[in-house]
């Protein structure tokens, strides 16, 4: 089971990238738990700057923009 | 995902075709933007309306505007997504964390210009900076220019009103941006940011180092274009129309009179008018063009386009979340003298 936030305060972006990172981990049959994060203080202590951020079982893996749906897998696999 | 990688390579990914698709375009661009003025002569000499008419001048502007600025933001915007996708908002905190003052505003200022993030990332940004030890008058710096000095401005204002206004435009943003940045530094009022900002510690974040090669560069550039075009196409369309209407129909003496370098009042009237108004550059720029056709002086126009884009309210109402009214004040109040000082040395010079 892996652990997955999404950080953002809920622009669009933020939203797709939520969808992404299910999609993607249904398309790998990789069980996930998905958390949005929608507040300041919690995002600026992970360090991210720019949203969406994701987080993935406690490391930042990726920081601001829409992700690339392939990384997105990447990320989950690892 | 690789099933094809080994067999077959992507011709998504060639760079090959991506470098070569993007001469081929830029040169396209160029033979399309040369035949715009014949164009748009053919098409209103066809046009059932009478050339020297009130409509006839309306209907002239925008059928040659509208695929001019089209255009040109364009070219613009796909450039400046080549040139930012080396500039993240992380890496710009880390350059900036520990910074002094001076130098720090200088910094920050500059790479305000060049540093992509979307306006609902600019709560986040202000608290990722701050907390990671940039100081408050080093992110000021960079929130100022960040919206002001921005590529669809600087590229519009070049395009329609020559690079001497341009440049001087960029000049006084950043000079602005650097000394008001400085000045609330100054003031220190670290004490006026909402509590829980001055709580968050930032654990600094290394990401792991992304190599983009020139095709996630170029596409970077694609998607700048999609995204920033595809959002501000109605906003130009809609400032067009009405710089059209101003160019058709607004008497000359009106304008020059309310907006001309003669009356003193016209510089504070055009800021104070234009905080309320929301409307980003794209939409402006073209009734800017209009009203200087028709006499405004230059220095009113761009205090009056600088308090549209800089102290507009909506992104007041965000930065709410992480200032207080005072603090939130002592921006306003600041910037806005900048902006006054603007448009007064403006008026003097370009005489």
């Amino acid at each position: 089971m892996k652990e997955v936030k999404v950080l953002g305060p809920g622009c669009a972006r933020c939203k797709a990238t939520e969808e992404m990172v299910r999609v993607q981990a249904a398309k790998l049959g990789i069980q996930v738990k998905v958390e949005k994060v929608t507040d300041y203080a919690a995002i600026a202590g992970f360090g991210v700057a720019s949203t969406p951020g994701i987080v993935v079982d406690g490391t930042v893996v990726h920081a601001g923009g829409l992700p690339k749906p392939e990384d997105v897998a990447k990320w989950l696999a690892a | 995902m690789n099933t094809f990688a080994g067999s077959r390579p992507d011709l998504r990914e060639a760079p090959a075709l991506w470098i070569g698709g993007t001469v081929l375009f830029v040169f396209a661009w160029f033979l399309l933007y040369r035949q715009l003025v014949p164009f748009s002569e053919w098409a209103v000499a066809h046009l059932p309306v009478d050339a020297g008419s009130h409509l006839g001048e309306s209907v002239k502007f925008f059928i040659y505007d509208t695929p001019k600025v089209l255009m040109l933001l364009t070219l613009v915007v796909f450039g400046m997504g080549v040139v930012r996708s080396f500039f993240s908002p992380e890496r710009t905190r880390a350059l900036l964390a520990g910074r002094a003052e001076g130098f720090g505003n200088v910094a920050a200022a500059g790479l305000g210009v060049f540093t992509p993030f979307c306006s609902c990332s600019a709560v986040p940004l202000f608290v990722g900076f701050v907390s990671a030890g940039v100081p408050l008058g080093v992110t000021f710096s960079f929130l100022i220019a960040a919206p002001m000095v921005n590529e669809v401005a600087l590229g519009l204002l070049f395009a329609l009103l020559g690079w001497k206004v341009a440049l001087t435009y960029l000049a006084f943003g950043l000079t602005l941006a650097i000394v008001a940045g400085w000045v609330i530094g100054r003031l220190h009022l670290e004490g006026w940011l909402e509590e829980w900002v001055r709580n968050v510690r930032a654990t600094a974040v290394s990401l792991p180092q992304e190599r983009l090669s020139i095709v996630d560069r170029l596409r970077a550039g694609v998607d700048a274009v999609k995204e920033i075009v595809g959002k501000v196409w109605l906003w130009i369309i809609a400032g067009i129309a009405a710089g059209a209407f101003i160019h058709g129909y607004v008497p000359n003496e009106l304008l020059a009179t309310i907006m001309g370098k003669d009356s003193w009042w016209s510089v504070p009237a055009a800021v104070l008018l234009g905080i309320p108004m929301y409307s980003n550059a794209a939409g402006i720029i073209p009734v800017v063009e209009a009203l200087l056709g028709k006499g405004a002086a230059l220095g009113t126009v761009l205090a009056f386009m600088m308090a549209v884009i800089a102290l507009s309210f909506p992104e007041m109402v965000i930065l709410r979340k992480v200032l207080t009214t005072k603090l939130i004040a002592v921006f306003i109040g600041v910037v806005g003298t900048g902006i006054l000082g603007v448009g007064f040395l403006f008026n003097a010079l370009f005489h």
